[in-house]
Order: C-alpha cells, then sequence, then structure tokens
C-alpha cells in the first residue's frame, strides 16, 4: 500500500536560500557601511541561479532532510569536467547552457528538436525532494525541480518497436575539459527501459532548489532516476533517442562486470569492489555514527518493484 | 658546513623538522575535523589523505638509499628508520579509519571486507607485513637480529610498496592518473636497486 504524506509546502520555501546563505554577507555589510564600501564576497556556489516560477509540490517527495546546497553544488561526479569531485564546480564553468536545444529521435512517430524555452514551458514543474545514492557508497536528498520525463515522451508518440531510451550527454571539449582525459567513453550515454522512462519517478530536470541547474549540476536539463544508482542520471542532455535494443551506456562499455543496464540501487548485489549494503548521507552522518542500511530501489521499492517482477537482480544488477 | 659531512647536531636538527613536518598532514586533517574544513565528504577525505601519505611515506623511506648512493650524502640514512616509522604511522592512522569509519568496529563485517575483496586484501596484507618491519626498527632488535637477518626481512618493504600501489590502483574506479604515479615512483626504485645488484654481479664475476 502507498502511503503519502503530502507535504503543505515546497521544503525549499521553508527558509529562503539567498536570505539564509547572505546572513553573513549582511553583518558583514552592516559592519562594512561605516565605511560606505559593502561589497559581500560570495563564493561562486553561492551565487543564486534564476528561480523557477510557478512550482508545485510533489506528493513524490520524501520528508527527508534535504542535503545543504553547498554540498549539493560543489560534490559532484560530472567526468567531463574532471574525474575528482571537487572538479565540476570549478571547471563547468565554460558550459554554455544558452542556446541548447535537445534532439529526440528514433523510434519516434514525431521526431522533434526541442529549444531549451519550450522544453522549459512543456509540463507544470514540479518539485520532488529525492533520495540520491551513488554508487560510491554515499547518498544525499535533493530538491529537485522538474516534470516526469512522460511528458515529453507523450509529446513524441513513441512507435511500437521503442523499447528503450537512450539519453545523450553533450560532448564538446571546448566547453568540457574533462574530455581530453579518456575516463569514459565520449559522449556520455545513459539508458532505460521505456517502462522505467515512463515511470512517474522518473523526472526530466531543470532546477535545484527551486533554481535553473547550476552547470556543474547538469545544466540546462538532467534526469532524476531515484531507485538507481546516480549515474544512470544524464546530466546536460543534448539528445534523446529510442531504440529497439539495449542501449550501450557509458559505464557498462567501462566495466560491465561492474556497471549493468540497470543499476537499481541494490544492497543485495554488492559491487564487484566494494559492498553497498550501507551508505553514509552527506551533511548528516558524522564521525560517530555508523553508516546507514541501503534501501533496495533506494527506499522507492513500493513504486518501482513491479517493474522487475520476475526478475533476477541478482544477474541482471 | 657540509652538505657531504654535516655535523651531528645538524643532522639532529633537520630530524627534527622533519619529524613536525611530517605530522603537519594529521594536524591537518585532526584540526579539519574540528573545524569543519574536511569539504563535503570529510570521512572519505581522511581515508584517502592517511593512504596517500602512507604511500608517500613509502616512496621516501625507498627513495633514501639511491638518493644516498647517488649524491654521497651518507647522512641520509640517519632519516630512514624515521620516515619507515611515518609510513607505517600513516597506515596505521588509514587502519583505523577503516575499522572506524567504514565498519564501526564491525568486526565480522571487516573480515568479510578483507577476505571479499581483492584491493581490501592486498591493503591489509602490506599492513600486516609492515608491523613486523615496524616491531624490529630499535637499534637493540637490530643488534639482536643481526645485520644479515635484519635486512633479509626489511626488504619485505620492497613487497610492501608494490602491495600498496595495487592496493590504491585496484580501488579507483575509473581515472587511473593518481596511482599510475605513485606506480611509476615505486617501479623506479625498485628498478634502479635491481639495476645495481645487475651491476654488482657483473662487477663480482669479472
Amino acid at each position: 500500500m502507498l502511503i503519502r504524506n503530502r507535504p503543505d509546502i515546497v521544503p525549499s520555501e521553508i527558509t529562503s536560500r539567498q536570505v539564509y546563505e547572505g546572513r553573513r554577507a549582511f553583518v558583514r555589510n552592516l559592519g562594512r557601511a561605516a565605511f560606505a564600501a559593502a561589497v559581500p564576497a560570495v563564493p561562486a556556489w553561492a551565487q543564486p541561479g534564476p528561480k523557477l516560477a510557478g512550482v508545485k509540490a510533489s506528493t513524490y517527495s520524501t520528508i527527508e532532510k534535504p542535503t545543504p546546497y553547498k554540498d549539493v553544488t560543489t560534490y559532484n561526479n560530472f567526468y567531463e569536467f574532471g574525474t575528482d569531485k571537487g572538479d565540476p564546480v570549478q571547471y563547468a564553468k565554460t558550459l554554455k547552457a544558452r542556446p541548447w536545444s535537445v534532439v529526440v529521435e528514433g523510434a519516434v512517430k514525431k521526431p522533434r528538436t526541442f529549444a531549451i524555452e519550450d522544453l522549459l514551458k512543456l509540463a507544470g514543474m514540479e518539485e520532488r525532494v529525492y533520495r540520491m545514492r551513488c554508487v560510491e557508497g554515499w547518498s544525499m536528498v535533493i530538491p529537485w525541480t522538474g516534470y516526469p520525463l512522460a511528458e515529453l515522451i507523450r509529446q513524441v508518440e513513441p512507435a511500437g518497436n521503442a523499447k528503450f531510451v537512450e539519453f545523450i550527454t553533450l560532448a564538446d571539449k571546448a566547453q568540457m575539459p574533462g574530455l581530453h582525459v579518456p575516463a569514459l567513453a565520449w559522449p556520455y550515454v545513459e539508458g532505460l527501459r521505456m517502462d522505467e522512462a515512463m515511470h512517474p519517478l522518473t523526472l526530466l530536470t531543470f532546477g535545484v532548489y527551486g533554481e535553473l541547474l547550476p552547470n556543474q549540476n547538469g545544466a540546462p536539463v538532467r534526469l532524476a532516476v531515484p531507485w538507481k544508482y546516480g549515474f544512470k542520471s544524464g546530466k546536460s542532455i543534448v539528445k534523446i533517442r529510442f531504440t529497439e535494443q539495449m542501449p550501450q551506456t557509458s559505464w557498462n562499455r567501462a566495466a560491465p562486470q561492474e556497471y549493468g543496464f540497470y543499476s537499481n540501487v541494490n544492497p543485495a548485489v554488492d559491487h564487484p569492489r566494494w559492498s553497498q549494503a550501507t551508505e553514509r548521507r552527506i551533511g548528516e552522518d558524522g564521525f560517530f555514527q555508523k553508516k546507514r542500511q541501503t534501501l533496495p530501489f533506494n527506499g522507492y521499492a513500493d513504486q518501482v518493484a513491479s517493474l522487475y517482477a520476475g526478475m533476477d537482480l541478482k544477474k541482471l544488477f | 658546513m657540509s652538505l657531504r659531512q654535516p655535523s651531528p647536531a645538524t643532522i639532529g636538527r633537520v630530524k627534527a623538522i622533519l619529524f613536525v613536518v611530517s605530522l603537519l598532514p594529521l594536524v591537518r586533517l585532526v584540526a579539519g575535523a574540528f573545524t569543519d574544513a574536511l569539504g563535503t565528504n570529510p570521512l572519505e577525505l581522511i581515508t584517502r589523505s592517511t593512504g596517500t601519505w602512507t604511500l608517500v611515506f613509502l616512496c621516501i623511506t625507498l627513495a633514501l638509499t639511491p638518493a644516498r648512493k647517488l649524491s654521497g650524502w651518507h647522512w641520509l640514512a640517519r632519516y630512514r628508520r624515521m620516515f619507515g616509522l611515518f609510513a607505517f604511522f600513516y597506515a596505521a592512522c588509514h587502519f583505523t579509519t577503516f575499522v572506524w569509519f567504514d565498519h564501526f568496529f564491525d568486526v565480522a563485517a571487516i573480515w568479510k571486507d578483507v577476505l571479499k575483496r581483492p584491493f581490501v586484501t592486498v591493503g591489509f596484507a602490506a599492513l600486516l607485513l609492515l608491523v613486523p618491519l615496524a616491531i624490529t626498527s630499535t637499534n637493540g632488535m637490530m643488534r639482536r637480529l643481526g645485520a644479515r637477518r635484519w635486512q633479509a626481512l626489511h626488504r619485505s618493504v620492497h613487497l610492501i610498496a608494490i602491495l600498496g600501489v595495487l592496493h590504491y590502483w585496484w580501488l579507483v574506479k575509473r581515472d587511473l592518473t593518481q596511482p599510475a604515479l605513485y606506480a611509476l615512483v615505486v617501479v623506479t626504485l625498485l628498478g634502479v636497486r635491481l639495476y645495481w645488484r645487475h651491476l654488482g654481479r657483473k662487477a663480482a664475476a669479472i
């Protein structure tokens, strides 16, 4: 049975981030005012992006405490900007999120190229506070903004032979310095089975914390698939392709024995080199705490376990 | 004062400075832990940092003999024990983070990890091999064992360095640049030794 607690207000509105993050600058400026020189030094991550308007709260949101904005936007895996988790915030400034368009092609009746402005207006925006579990054993709680990918899929009318959806990330060396290192096969490719892509939890994501996505989080458009390991949610998407064959994803090509196509969060299936039974929640779990248990499908089993009925998830990891 | 033959007082003073400098990585971690300055994932940073510094001190220890031979500064050998013990010290810190932060003293889980995951297995083996070296690092133990046996035992540091690099190599997800750098250093330092041994054998054969 699904028990949903409907949140009354969008969590990110409880305390406006600008007000919260600006508190030190505010105090500092009071002092500086005496010298008539009020220039607050705000670090790059704290510069607020444009707000998304008309965002509704969602029943799919968790009531867990969101991970601080600073952690969400400075600790990223986005290999196109370097393999260190501090690299994206540092080097993603060169990414040009405008103009941007997303090509939708393949086994669809109405293939189309969407300008990002049109995508933003395609359906009503919702805030979805999702758990995010990284394959490396850490997790966050992130308030994403977007709408179900299903809304877009319905517009292009998939053909009968469309079994999978492939998501391709931008690969432009001029904008992405990490591409010079052959860490993965570029462009970054991810994929979902059709029913996974149509699932209401699968979010086409444009914002985080009520603002447009910062570059390092996959601007201007990315996926958020909360029951799968983080790498399944492609960032800075330029192409969505409907296929009959299972897509060859970048991580699967790099190490097939370590990263399967499905990559559902599963504490019972260890990564060959480390355990997936537990995780550390960023910004919450301290030195004197045992790591928390990882839940099957990252705690979304009620909603998604039925998609995999009859499948041996130890083999199809 | 000459670099070839510094006075005992100078050697002692330099040693004291090196001792303090070698403690700085630990000081940084402890201070950072108390001031919340270790980034988003402090426990991962501590684990990585202690592991990296173990490798650094292993490399320094292994570099002293070639450096001494090449430069003729024989006093460099006076710092070998200290750096070797720092390698052991940071390895012990690294192991503590594994036992504490990763497994929270769950012995069964730790043991399972050691047996099941090759990168943990080699890392644990390297740590075990370091223990007898640390124990027999004193002058008294050196005397008791005798120079020949002591030296034979302490040659295992070559294997330890290889295991240490392997531990790092197998742990990295994709970008092997960092482990490759350590591998290069260790291979060079061990290669130099092999080369010299080869030269020595040739000279003896003549």
